[in-house]
This record gives C-alpha cells, structure tokens and sequence, in this order.
C-alpha cells in the first residue's frame, strides 16, 4: 500500500515491519516447518479437528438423505426455488477471492506483506472453491448428470447451451478452481523440497520427495520457478475479477427485480474480496495465537488486511446505495417495490442486519486503534462473514419471494436440511483446513526466506 | 545423506507426467468408445425370444407384408406385436409338430401370451409415434434394417438421441416414397432433388425442439 513510505523505516529498523523477531534463514525454516515435522501438535488442533469432522459427519448425513430424497427436503418452493443452495455456492466461491487476490494481485504489484499471508490464503480459496462447488451439484437434484454441463461429444447430439450463464459459471468456477491449485501447488514444490530434507520419517521423506518433484534449488530451477510463477500469476489475475462477475450473471442477466442489474459485476467482485478478506482474518488471528506466529503475520499484516476490508467495503456499501437508488430512479413498480419490499417487507431484518454488519459496524476501521486491536479485528471478521452470507440470502430469496404477480407470491423458511448442509460445509471448509495446517507449510518458507535476505540487503 | 530416491526414479517421474496426460485422455475415450459400442447400443446383437422367429423366414422367403402382424403402424404410435392368434393362422396348418413352435401352442391352449423381449425399446421418457413416421413417408427399413435379411432379430441402429436428430435434422436425406415404405429393402437411392420436394409435398416441418420427444 504505501511501500515508499515504509522502506525508510523498515531500513533504519534493520528488518522489514513485515517480518520482525531476530531470523536467520535457518530459524525461520526451522519455525514453519516444525508445524508439520515435530509431531507437537497442540491439543486446540485435536479439539477443532474433532468439531470440524463431525460437521463433516453433519454434512454427509444431509447428502445423502438429499440424495434418497430429493431437493424437496430443502426449503425451496416456487416462488423460491433458489435456496440456501445457491446463496452457500455465491458466499463460498467469494470467500475464494481473497487468496488469488493476494497471491496473484499483490505478487504482481510487489506488495511484500502478501508474503507471510499467501500459502493460507490460497488453501482457504481452494478449500472455499469445493464447497461452493457442491452446491450447484446438490441444487440439481439429479447430481448423477452433472456432466451434462461439459461440452463433450455426447450421444445425444447436442451441446450445453452455451448462451445460459449457468453454463459460463460451470467455466469460469472449474478454470478458477483449476488454476488456484496449479498456483497452490506450484508455490508450494520449494517448500516441499525443504520438508523432504528436513524430515526424519521415511514415509514423510518419501511423500515429500514426490510431491517437490525433484526439486534440488539449482539456479536453473529457480529462474523457470520464477518464470512460471510469474506466467501463472498473470493467468490468474483477471480471474479475480472474471468469476464473481459472472456468478453475478446467473442472477442480472434474468428480468427478477433485484437480480436485473448492471451493477451486479463490480458490485460482486467487491463483495467477494470483502468477504475473502474477512475470511483471511478469521483464519488468521487463531493460526497466529495457536501458532505463535506473531513475528510472521504481524500485526501491520492485520492493519493492511483491515484497509482492503475497509476500501472494500465502501464499494459493497455503494452497491447497496445505487440499489436503492436506481429502483427509484427507474420510475419502474417493480423495482421499487422490490426495494420496499427488501427494506420493509417480512424478511426486512435481514437487510437491516446486513447494513449493520457490512455497511455500519465496519466503519469503525477508520480508527487505528480498531486496525490494531486483534479481538476487535476478529469480531468485524465474522461479522462481515455473517453480512455477506446475509447479503446473498437478501438478493436470492428476497427478490424471489416477490416478484412481478402478488397471486404467486410467497415466503421461503430454509428446513433442518438446509442449515445442516451450511454448517456442514463449514465444517469441511474447517477440516481441510485443520489437515493443511498440519501437513503442509502453512506460510511459504522460501518466499519468508526472501523476504529475509531483501530486509537484510536493505539494512546493509 | 542417502539418497531416498534411486536415479532411477527421474525417468520415472518424467514417465508418469507424460503419461498422466495420456492416461487421462485414454480413460475419457474409452468411455466415449463403450458407450457407442454394441455392447451399451444393442447394435447387431441378437437377443433371447421365447421362439426363434425369423423375420427372414417370414418377410424375406414367405413375403408377409410387415402390416400383416405390426397392424397398429399406421394409425398408432405402436406398431403392435401380433397375437398368438396371428401366428395360428398359418402355423394351426404349418409346422404342426415342430417342436420349435410348441411354445406357441403352448400359448394358444392357455391363453397365455408369447413374452417376446423387445428389441427397439425407446426409453420411458421419448415420445414416439410410428404411425406419423409411416405417414410422411420414412420407411420401416430407414430404422428397422433389412428384417428380411435377419434370421433373428437384432437391432440395426443405436437408438442414440443423435441417431433421431441426424433425420429430424435432415429429414430430405432419409423421407421416400410415401407408397414404398413397407418394401423391405432400402436399394433405391433417391434423386436429392426429388427428396425436397418430397419433404415440402408431406410437409414435413423439421422438429428439433425438446419437446418434440421428450413431453
């Protein structure tokens, strides 16, 4: 963010701001591997691990008694036929932006900081790609056909249609989902290396030694390392802004007021790396404090994360402000309605909770104190969470529940099913996540090393 | 430190990357390749019948006409399987003792009739009605094959929703002479010119929407 700012300070400090403690290239190897090769594994890894699973277990039962029974155990319905499905598939795959964001973005910009954040950032937006990814595949009620969306050359003679927004938002998941584990993996092959060195089990030496194909650090590997690094970063960019944009067509290429929007593009993207960020910080403040990794991600990481937060969510809000504004603007009954509707109608408290969360509370990260305090920082985390799971609820279900003919009105009430199969995402998003940190550097040591030997060159 | 892998175990690694590729692209066309093989498609296998009736025997050598059993064609979306009734007519003088046909007498005492297994089964959800097929002039041949040639009956096409549409399509490259659908061969190859014309005398409007088949 203001990198002229700091390199000053950073070089009269002697180490970078975004790595503090006294390192060596062998102490801070030693201090993200010993995560994975020690064998200590704190007891609040067990504890989650074992909530997390049995939300796994939560989620399994729900499949499969969707699967003996159909869609109808949810609490969809004409007029709303899309569910909390859809609003989970919208919420997960925006969670997913932020670690392409930092990796691919902020690598391009040369933002340093992004460093200590990436590897996790990056296994959160996989771990978040395959639960949205479910939930298209749940919602079609005859999961078994989900392969009707390739365009492969079927024995029906005929092809997906390819005009459907569905059917660019099968693409654009499956590329992102594709390319974020490409860049996953291929950030994490130097790292591998290491821990095939580093290990003391045959079997860890042996699967590391796989995984890091054969990677020796020679400098010829570097410079293709680099190279592909870099190749790979460019691909993945636009699809920061390309997938959200066209999960945001599913719903404003339809004539359903509150969904036919022009706004709909940015005002998604936004939404995701707000909720992505968010996201970020909720993974990172435990990680830092179970791990004591507060030298790694220190608390100008926190602060820098609270400023994208911060920007944003201004963009989110102004989504929200032009909403309300062209419905009136529009001179058109049904748009205004459907904003009455939002604001006033029975599901009227959670637009007001999703202000409150996303719009209103957030504003305390102006102040520094906020930025700096991490309970404070956590609390807006989840907060934020909620708005934006909100936020998707109010575009689905609210606009659907009302649309152009009173007589098919009608309300929507998510049944048992619907929430298990949410909490039960979240406990698969977790129990990844628990199995990642314990197998797999969670922060990128050759790039921490990097930054090393770049804060140290400086002080020289 | 030893080593953990033996050198070996580069040309491994380069193999399997290669390989993974093909390994991929192998499994994706094998599946492409079953599911049009005869053993998914049924095509030219020959299934059990209660009876070994040849339509070669009956069509080809005797010359029954293919409404002197399936007499529902032409006014129904079923061609109709004949009643055991049917095959009495001539086999209550012919044949008498075979032993062949003791099921069908057998069927005749009790009333019971043949379980013959289909051989052209659509799927529950395609609509079809054979009797407007015959009407704009598609012969039994163009689907059906040469049952005169067919000693047992097997299945001359894949049934493949493709298979439908190539005609439904084109339909000027398969119509014919309304008169000649029930010939049992397919040897005449109709004049294009004459074929278009055909498919705007019957007026047959190419229907390729969903709905067409699939109600």
């Amino acid at each position: 963010m203001s990198d002229a700012q700091d390199k000053p300070a950073a070089t009269e400090a002697g180490h970078s701001k975004f790595l503090t403690g006294d390192y060596t290239f062998g102490t801070v190897t030693d201090k993200i591997s010993a995560v994975v090769l020690s064998g200590q594994t704190p007891r609040s890894w067990y504890v989650g691990f074992a909530i997390a699973f049995s939300l796994v277990m939560l989620l399994l039962w729900a499949i499969t008694w969707l699967f003996v029974k159909g869609v109808g155990i949810w609490g969809i319905n004409i007029p709303v036929s899309w569910g909390f499905a859809i609003v989970n598939f919208v919420w997960w795959i925006g969670i997913g932006h932020a670690g392409t964001l930092i990796s691919a973005i902020l690598l391009l910009l040369r933002q340093q900081w992004r460093t200590s954040i990436n590897r996790f950032a990056e296994a959160m937006t996989l771990f978040a790609v395959a639960c949205a990814g479910l939930f298209p595949l749940l919602h079609l009620g005859r999961p078994e056909y989900f392969y009707y969306l390739i365009p492969y050359p079927a024995t029906t003679g005929v092809w997906p249609q390819f005009r459907s927004p569905l059917m660019w938002d099968f693409f654009a998941v499956s590329i992102y989902a594709t390319v974020s584990l490409l860049f996953w993996y291929v950030g994490l092959i130097p790292d591998m290396a290491t821990l095939r060195d580093k290990a003391k089990g045959k079997f860890a030496q042996i699967t590391y030694g796989i995984l890091s194909m054969g990677w020796r650090g020679s400098a010829r590997h570097w410079l293709r390392y680099q190279r592909a690094y870099l190749i790979l970063a460019g691909l993945a960019a636009p699809l920061v802004v390309s997938v959200h944009s066209i999960v945001s067509f599913d719903f404003s290429v339809t004539i359903v007021p509150g969904w036919h929007s022009t706004i709909f593009p940015p005002y998604f993207v936004a939404g995701a790396i707000y909720s992505g960020f968010a996201m970020v910080l909720t993974i990172a403040i435990p990680l830092r404090a179970v791990y004591r990794l507060h030298d790694l991600v220190t608390d100008r990481h926190l602060d820098n994360m609270a400023k994208v937060l911060l920007a944003s969510g201004l963009v989110v809000a102004y989504g929200y402000l032009m909403e309300i504004f062209m419905a009136w603007y529009s001179g058109s009954q049904f748009e205004q309605y459907m904003i009455l509707n939002r604001l006033f109608g029975p599901y009227g408290w959670c637009y007001w909770l999703l202000i409150a969360c996303n719009v209103v509370i957030p504003q305390l990260l102006w102040f520094r104190a906020v930025r700096r305090s991490v309970p404070w920082l956590f609390m807006l985390a989840l907060m934020i969470n909620l708005g934006m799971w909100l936020e998707r609820f109010v575009i689905v279900v609210v606009s659907l529940h009302r649309d152009f003919v009173p007589s098919s009105w009608g309300m929507y009430v998510p049944s048992f099913w619907d929430w298990a199969t949410l909490f039960g995402s979240m406990g698969l998003f977790a129990a990844l996540l628990f199995l990642f940190i314990r197998m797999l550097p969670m922060i990128s040591i050759f790039e921490m090393r990097e930054l090393l030997e770049e804060s140290q060159g400086e002080s020289q | 430190m030893a080593q953990i892998f033996h050198p070996s175990m580069n040309t491994v690694a380069r193999v399997s990357i290669f390989g993974a590729v093909f390994i991929a692209a192998a499994v994706v066309s094998l599946l492409l390749l079953v599911v049009r093989s005869p053993y998914v498609t049924e095509v030219g296998v020959v299934r059990e019948q209660p009876v070994p009736f040849s339509h070669k025997h009956h069509v080809g050598d005797v010359g029954l006409d293919c409404r002197y059993c399936h007499t529902s064609v032409e006014n129904s979306s079923f061609a109709g399987i004949p009643p055991t009734k049917t095959c009495m007519n001539c086999h209550s003088q012919l044949f008498t003792k075979s032993a062949m046909l003791q099921p069908v007498r057998d069927s005749l005492r009790t009333g019971e009739p043949l379980k013959w297994t289909r051989v052209h089964d659509l799927p529950d959800f395609v609509y079809f009605d054979h009797s407007i097929h015959i009407h704009k002039g598609i012969a039994c041949v163009k689907c059906h094959g040469e049952v005169n040639e067919m000693p047992l009956m097997w299945r001359e096409h894949t049934l493949h929703m493709q298979w439908c549409l190539a005609c439904h399509r084109r339909p000027e490259l398969f119509v014919g002479d309304r008169n000649d659908v029930f010939a049992a061969t397919s040897d005449s190859t109709i004049d294009p010119r004459l074929a278009s014309d055909l498919v705007a005398e019957y007026q047959i409007e190419s229907k390729t929407s969903c709905s067409t088949c699939h109600r």
